[in-house]
This record gives structure tokens, C-alpha cells and sequence, in this order.
């Protein structure tokens, strides 16, 4: 089907309001980049979910790191977007100002690469990401372990998205369907969405991040409401297996196991973490248990806006208290948080 | 390799060494040559007047260098406001370690630069700092504004065409590729952009609004100017042009070319009627061979773009850093 003639149709929806989720943060933000929501019917509504690693990073985790980068002898190590994510003093950026040993990394390898030029000096890598980012610490691991680095330590934040979707669905049931995060899929597969689709009879469509790939996803789980029915589709077959990446599943699956974790705005969700086995122990900073969140100002809607119940400019704070310079709340942390693109984009 | 030691910036004899074998060696001319406290200008009628500071790592990449750069930088913004500059000063802060003969290169890019855009480096200062061996570079500069020329940001009224000189992003893509370490063939577009405005000017052209499209890239600065000319913009993302290879290492790190940062391109703001022969006139420059026009002034505020599926894309200023994104 041609692009033109799916927003022809999209365009012309006259069925009853349905509720789409796009979980995964680049969607929405190719969603906005592409005027998306301009050219389908208000019918369709399109909601952002908690598709942003950076954003759900609870309070805990920040400090702890922060605690590290006071420490002489260490130096800690993380992805830009982590930067600008406020603990209970202030982000790693702020701290930076106040002489905190804190750098951007590029790639954990480069890490270790430093780490084992520098033995005196223990290197910490906050590690924040979902399934996607996942492997690559994994792999950093193998080399550090294989090359004897011992002063590496990683304090984790990584997270999974079949709880999230679990705990979802359990908690708002008026989504209609869900646009599944591309590259996530590429680790885990689309069959990982079926146990969830069966469960509570909902779409579940795997989309790649073109903006005609997204509105044939949003048509496919359009049709599929209006059909009554609740299928895996896989829609992004170029880049994604039906059963994922088995290397990098398999190199995550020995370093890492599942517990729970605790996502900012939604709170503790079981198995929905990914911890160093007890094996690997003394390479974990101590990443367990860091579920303590910052007080959110009480109007702060987060916890609403990643499950899809309000759209960020209907929090009271959005705009007003809560901007991307001076966050509040998660959403709008990040360049890819729901509140942070809406923020940039309406 | 002989290397810069904080004696240099004493004042004494070995900075008086550095002078001679480094600054007064490239940079040489009738009002500089005088070594006085000051430089003394002879000028007539209005003048622009700008600074900026450079400090860029590293300090030389593919299509330039920070010497290249602080002369094209702060003549650039001359030239935007309609000026022909004139005279340019520089401050040299030094730090402990710094190559002599890296210095070299870079003063001698400068005075290259300079002579290329018909500026005289007539007044500079040297410190040294402690360090590791980087340097910054800060340039301030004067342009004779002639008769009869305005250009603002707040001269845009519905109706006007926007050009914008070439590619986005090219400059800030090729710096971001040295310093992850990422090969590739993207190239600073570095460069002086005299011969657009003279080109213009010299045709007749009314020319309301230039900016050149540094920091903060196309999107905040068209936001800056239709905030001051009252007026809104309505872009075409189709017309937006881009290089290939930038466009596929910004889509890499999740980073948008309407926010990136450039040194050698402009936007250029005139009338409807005056677009195609302004965009000829640009197009037949050095500098501006990849020009199109990218848009038009219409009623309202702020800045749309109409993207390549036909939706609306409401287009804003860029908020802190562009920080590449982890997942």
C-alpha cells in the first residue's frame, strides 16, 4: 500500500477513539519530526510511553554516582543524556561545575581501554539502557574479564521492556495497541511481544523509525482494532528477527540476570532490571537497591504521562515550573522524554 | 619539537623571540608594523563592531583550523550586518606545552585568512597559561558600514524569501567525527562568506535580514530573527539541503542538522520578487554554490515546517546542548 494512501485513510478515520502507545522514545520523536499527528484523524490518538532509559533512571542512581565522582581514585564514566538528569543536588552536570570526576563516554570500551593504562584509578560506568544498549556492557564485561581490567565498576540502570508493557497493560487498560520499539526488537524479536498480545488480546507491532514505516504501523494497528483483533506484526523485517538476536541475548544472558527495579514516575516493577550475576560481583558498583526517587513536586504528572493517561501539556507543570533547561520531572529530562519532545515540538 | 613555556608570556626576551619568529613573521602591515600601544584607524561613518572567542578542540580538523576559523568567525559577523570589514585584533591565550611549530601553522592560517578577506590584523596580545598545551583565540573586528545599507533581523515581512548558502551541520558533524574518533569524509565548511553580501549588494539587491548559521544552527536562529522582525516562517523540509554523509552521522547519534552548528554558511532574508536573481547571484559564489531557498516570511509567530509527507513540524530553538543520545 502506498504511503499517500495510507494517510488517506488515516486521515479520513471516522471509527471510534483509539488509543496507540509508541513506546520507544525515537518514535515519538520522529513522530513529531514528521508532522505525524497533523496528518491522521484526531480520532487516533497517539500516546507516548516510557521509551526513554534516561528518563525512568531513579534519583538513587544519580546520587550514588555522584558519590563515586567525589571519590579520589575514581572517575566515572557515562552517555550524554545522563548528564542533565537531576539527583537530590543537582545532575552530574551541575556537579562538573563543582569539580566532580565525571566524562562523557562514547563507548564503554574506551573505558577500559583507560582503565587498564591507569591501574591506580578505579573507573565507574553508569550504565543506563534498555535492551538495546544492554549487550554492549555486556561485551564490555567479556573484554574487561578476559583482559584482567579489575579497576572497572559498573553501577547499572538497565532495564526491560516486556515488564513494562506488563505492568501497563495491568495498570491502564484503555490502550488499544502498541507500536513496539524497533531497535529494542532487534535484541529481543517480535516473538517476545506474543505472550503479551495473547494475554490481553491487544496489537503489538514492531515499527522501524522512517516516518512511512510508522504510519504503515499505525494503519496495521488501526485495521486490526477495527478487525477486532490482537496480533504480533512485525513491520520493521529488515532490521528485525521474529526471534531476535541470539548472540547478544546469549552474551547478556551470562553477565546479567533479571530483578526488580525501580522506574521514576511508575516505582518498583518486578524483573524489569538487569543486574551483574553474583559471579561478577566485584565489578558491580552496587547497583542493587537504588530505588530511592527524588520528592517530586506534587502537581508533576509524569507517573500519568508515561502511561499514557495525559498528554504532557496537560500536566500543570509542563511549560511553566518544568522546562528542558530546568527539569522536574523525568519526561522532560531527556531529548527523547515525552514531555521534552512535546516541549520542543507543539 | 620546541614547545611553549610559560617564559613566553613574560614580556621579556623569550616572548619578545616569539613575537618576532612567529607573529611578526606572518602577520605584517603598515599599521602593525608600527608597535605602538594602540593602533591608530582612520575612519569615516558607521562601523560594525564584534568579538568572539574561539576554542575549539581540535584545533586543526579536515577544512581548517582555529586560525582559519577566528578570522572567519568574526568577519562573518561583520559581513552580516551589511559591513565591509576592516580591521581585525586578536588575544592569544596560551597554554604551557603548546607546540611551537603547531603555533606557527595556525598564525599562518590566520594571516592567510585574513589577507583572503581583506582584513588587517592591526593590534594582539599574547598570555600564557599553565596547561596542556591547547590554545584559545579571541578576535574582535571593524567594518565600514557604506551608505544606504540596512540590514536587520527585525526588517523580515511576510512575503520574503529565505535563502539559506548550502549544507547543513558540516562543520559541527566533522569537529563531534575527530573527537569520538569516527572516520569519515565530512569537511568544516569553514570560510569566509564576503563574496554572497558583496555579490548581493553590488546587483541591487535589497538584502533585509543576513545571519551566518553558527551555534544553536538554522533552527534557533530563524526562531531569534522572526522574534524580531514580528513575523513567522514557514520552512519545506524537502528544500533543506543537506550532505548525504552528515545527514547519516547525524542520524547515527540522534542529532538534527537543523541544530548544528556551521562556519561557513548563511541565511539570506529579501523580497519574493528579488529571490531568483539573489539566488543566482548566490549560487555563482565559491561559497554559496549549494544555496536554495528554503522558505518564506508569513504572518504570525514562530517557525513551521512543512515536512516531506505534508505534515506540520513546529520548528524551536535548541535548548542546552545537543548531546548525542544513548539509545
Amino acid at each position: 500500500m502506498k504511503t499517500e494512501d495510507v494517510i488517506k485513510y488515516l486521515q479520513g478515520y471516522d471509527g471510534r477513539q483509539i488509543k496507540i502507545m509508541e513506546v520507544c522514545g525515537t518514535h515519538t520523536a520522529s513522530i513529531f519530526k514528521s508532522g505525524i499527528r497533523s496528518l491522521i484523524s484526531p480520532k487516533i490518538k497517539l500516546i507516548s510511553g516510557p521509551g526513554c532509559p534516561v528518563c525512568v533512571t531513579p534519583t538513587a542512581f544519580i546520587d550514588k554516582v555522584i558519590d563515586y565522582a567525589k571519590k579520589p581514585g575514581h572517575k566515572v564514566y557515562t552517555f550524554g543524556d545522563m548528564m542533565k538528569v537531576p539527583g537530590t543536588n543537582g545532575s552530574l552536570s551541575d556537579m562538573k561545575g563543582e569539580g566532580i570526576n565525571v566524562e562523557m563516554m562514547y563507548s564503554p570500551f574506551d573505558v577500559i581501554e583507560k582503565a587498564a593504562a591507569d591501574p591506580d584509578t578505579t573507573f565507574v560506568i553508569a550504565a543506563v539502557g534498555f535492551e538495546t544498549t544492554a549487550p554492549v556492557y555486556a561485551l564490555a564485561m567479556k573484554q574487561a574479564t578476559a583482559r584482567g581490567v579489575r579497576n572497572i565498576r559498573f553501577v547499572t540502570a538497565l532495564k526491560t521492556v516486556i515488564p513494562a508493557l506488563t505492568w501497563i497493560c495491568d495498570n491502564q487498560d484503555d490502550i488499544d495497541g502498541f507500536i513496539c520499539p524497533g531497535h529494542v526488537s532487534t535484541i529481543i524479536g517480535s516473538h517476545a511481544y506474543e505472550e503479551l498480545a495473547e494475554k490481553y488480546g491487544k496489537p503489538f507491532v514492531v515499527a522501524g523509525f522512517e516516518p512511512e514505516h510508522i504510519l504503515a504501523v499505525i494503519y496495521d494497528i488501526v485495521r486490526q482494532v477495527e478487525r477486532g483483533d490482537g496480533d504480533v506484526r512485525n513491520l520493521y523485517k529488515n532490521a528485525v528477527r521474529d526471534e531476535g538476536n541470539k548472540k547478544a541475548l546469549e552474551v547478556l544472558e551470562k553477565y546479567f540476570e533479571p530483578g526488580a527495579a525501580t522506574w521514576r514516575g511508575l516505582g518498583e516493577i518486578p524483573d524489569s532490571g538487569l543486574y551483574l550475576k553474583p559471579e561478577y560481583a566485584e565489578y558491580d558498583g552496587g547497583s542493587r537497591g537504588l530505588d530511592a526517587d527524588m520528592e517530586l513536586p506534587e502537581a508533576c504528572s509524569c507517573a500519568s504521562v508515561i502511561v499514557g493517561k495525559i498528554n504532557p501539556n496537560e500536566c500543570p507543570m509542563f511549560g511553566k515550573g518544568c522546562t528542558p533547561l530546568h527539569p522536574y520531572g523525568p519526561c522532560m529530562v531527556s531529548a527523547e522524554g515525552a514531555c521534552g519532545i512535546w516541549y520542543r515540538s507543539i | 619539537m620546541e614547545k611553549i613555556v610559560m617564559a613566553h608570556g613574560s614580556g621579556g626576551k623569550t616572548g619578545a623571540e616569539l613575537m618576532e619568529k612567529i607573529f611578526g613573521k606572518h602577520f605584517k602591515n603598515d599599521v602593525l608594523d608600527k608597535m605602538e600601544d594602540a593602533a591608530v584607524l582612520e575612519i569615516n561613518g558607521r562601523i560594525a563592531f564584534s568579538t568572539d572567542s574561539f576554542v575549539v578542540t581540535p584545533v586543526e580538523f579536515k577544512g581548517g583550523d582555529i586560525g582559519k576559523l577566528c578570522i572567519c568567525g568574526t568577519v562573518n559577523d561583520l559581513l552580516m550586518m551589511g559591513a565591509v570589514p576592516k580591521y581585525i585584533t586578536c588575544g592569544f591565550i596560551l597554554e604551557e606545552g603548546l607546540d611551537i611549530e603547531v603555533l606557527d601553522r595556525l598564525v599562518e592560517s590566520m594571516a592567510a585568512t585574513a589577507k583572503k578577506a581583506g582584513v588587517k590584523i592591526v593590534a594582539g596580545d599574547t598570555k600564557v597559561v599553565e596547561g596542556n598545551g591547547g590554545l584559545y583565540i579571541n578576535t574582535s573586528g571593524i567594518g565600514i558600514i557604506p551608505e544606504g545599507r540596512d540590514v536587520s533581523a527585525a526588517n523580515m515581512k511576510p512575503g520574503d524569501s529565505i535563502i539559506v548558502s548550502g549544507t547543513l551541520g558540516d562543520h559541527h558533524a566533522c569537529i563531534l567525527s575527530a573527537r569520538m574518533g569516527i572516520e569519515n569524509g565530512i569537511r568544516s565548511d569553514c570560510g569566509v562568506l564576503a563574496d554572497i553580501p558583496n555579490g548581493l549588494f553590488e546587483a541591487g539587491i535589497n538584502v533585509k535580514t543576513m545571519r551566518d548559521v553558527t551555534r544553536g544552527g538554522l533552527g534557533t536562529i530563524l526562531n531569534e530573527i522572526a522574534e524580531k522582525s514580528e513575523c513567522a516562517i514557514e520552512l519545506s523540509e524537502t528544500a533543506i539541503p543537506v550532505n548525504d554523509e552528515v545527514r547519516g552521522f547525524c542520524d547515527i547519534l540522534g542529532l538534527d542538522p537543523l541544530y548544528m552548528g556551521n562556519e561557513g554558511k548563511m541565511i539570506v532574508v529579501v523580497p519574493g520578487e528579488d529571490e531568483e536573481k539573489a539566488l543566482e547571484i548566490i549560487k555563482n559564489t565559491e561559497a554559496g554554490k549549494e544555496a536554495c531557498v528554503i522558505g518564506h516570511v508569513t504572518s504570525g509567530k514562530g517557525v513551521v515546517m512543512i515536512t516531506r509527507l505534508g505534515g506540520k513540524r513546529v520548528v524551536d530553538v535548541l535548548y542546552g546542548e545537543g548531546l548525542p543520545r544513548i539509545c
